[in-house]
């Protein structure tokens, strides 16, 4: 089971929900932190790193003594991260988008596949808690293939939870594809709730049954309370703006290690999640 | 000599455009004639990625010895020293005026590019 923890809005508490659910389970679970810009789940879940792999991209290398300059690989390039110009072939590791089209199309297999460096993957445990994070290499703009990766490392058989990043583009939709939840955070601000409708609207697009978490719930308006209801979208739990949650956080504690009331309430929020799935997988 | 100016318009009156990969026409002049082809560079303003790359490698096709522009990034600058295309940056004004001034040897190739590529 996997359940996808997104926002729109970057700061609404993803990373809280996502690691306090996660404790709030124990051992068995498994934690992915897909926000792989800037991982951080690792603060709060405090994992022990076992092992670390390097992640690369497949990109392009081209056989000079077989090209003919035909362009046919720069032709089907929507990123340009390859052309040809008097007899030169220049590729540009940073536009490749690794779709592999130019080594499909050329006509005399000059084209093979190199690597460029991604970032890395860690994996690590604390407590009978799987932990798997993606770290992107300090400028580099492509996310996906390592989010990807992260992601096919998931164990099918343990309820997976999945930190993803914030906005709506492709990073977030490689964190939520195939998901069989996604949970929302947001705050109930107009900031916060402008970019739930387009997370909202992003998550039914791919078809996934989906609730909110609404943190910080006593600051702002109540706008995001009536959008719920008018989109009929469960609202899970919700957290109030609390000092003692605050400084818990800051200093990389969780809430539930810290207040036993919200253990539970973290497995309720499991529970709830757990039981919109199974109804939805009975009727579908 | 041919040579590409980056152009808003499709005369030798218009304004140099500043922008080279999403330029609104590139003119390719022949600098003893004065007789030029006006590309139309919308299919580039539109790209999604790399439209320096692309505009470069089209310039390079048509012949062109210099490229004229206001900004030239660097995947841009990588394509044109490859096609051997040398770049004068820093242009504005109409395109006719860069033109003369090249005729004239007014003008000094720039070495590196002078804007930072983007994402």
């Amino acid at each position: 089971m996997i359940i996808s923890v997104a926002s729109g809005k970057g700061g609404t508490g993803k990373t809280t929900i996502s690691t306090n659910m996660a404790l709030a389970l124990g051992s068995g679970v498994e934690f992915l932190d897909c926000d792989v810009e800037e991982p951080n789940a690792h603060l709060f879940l405090k994992p022990v790193i076992e092992r670390t792999e390097l992640v690369t991209t497949p990109i392009p290398l081209v056989d000079l003594e077989k090209c003919t300059y035909c362009r046919k690989c720069s032709a089907i390039c929507r990123f340009n991260a390859i052309t040809v110009v008097s007899h030169k072939v220049l590729i540009f590791p940073e536009l490749c988008h690794s779709c592999g089209g130019c080594m499909v199309v050329c006509p005399e297999g000059a084209i093979t596949e190199t690597g460029r460096e991604l970032g890395e993957i860690n994996f690590g445990a604390r407590n009978g808690i799987r932990f798997i994070n993606g770290r992107l290499r300090v400028g580099e703009s492509m996310s996906p293939p390592l989010i990807k990766r992260v992601r096919s490392e998931a164990d099918p058989e343990k309820v997976t939870i999945i930190d993803a990043p914030p906005g709506t583009s492709c990073p977030v939709i490689a964190a939520m594809n195939g998901a069989d939840f996604v949970l929302m955070v947001t705050e109930p601000t107009p900031f916060g709730l402008h970019d739930l409708k387009l997370a909202v609207e992003t998550v039914k697009l791919l078809g996934i049954p989906s609730g909110l978490v609404v943190n910080r719930s006593d600051i702002g308006d109540q706008e995001v309370f009536a959008y719920a209801e008018r989109e009929q979208l469960p609202v899970l739990l919700t957290i109030p703006f609390e000092r003692r949650i605050a400084e818990a956080y800051s200093q990389g504690r969780s809430i539930v290690e810290e207040f036993p009331e919200w253990k539970e309430r973290f497995c309720e929020l499991f529970h709830k999640i757990e039981t919109i799935i199974q109804k939805r997988s009975t009727t579908v | 000599m041919k040579v590409a100016v980056t152009s808003k318009g499709t005369l030798l009156e218009s304004e140099v455009d500043p922008r080279f990969g999403r330029a609104s026409y590139i003119l390719i002049v022949d600098t003893d004639s004065l007789s030029f082809e006006a590309m139309d560079n919308s299919a580039n303003v539109n790209a999604f990625k790399g439209a320096g790359i692309q505009a470069a490698t089209m310039i390079s096709d048509k012949g062109a010895e210099v490229l004229m522009t206001g900004y030239c990034g660097p995947k841009a600058f990588a394509t044109l020293e490859a096609a051997g295309v040398k770049v004068v940056s820093d242009i504005s004004g109409k395109v006719l005026d860069a033109v003369t001034a090249i005729k004239e040897g007014k003008v000094s190739y720039s070495a590196t590019p002078n804007k930072d590529g983007h994402w």
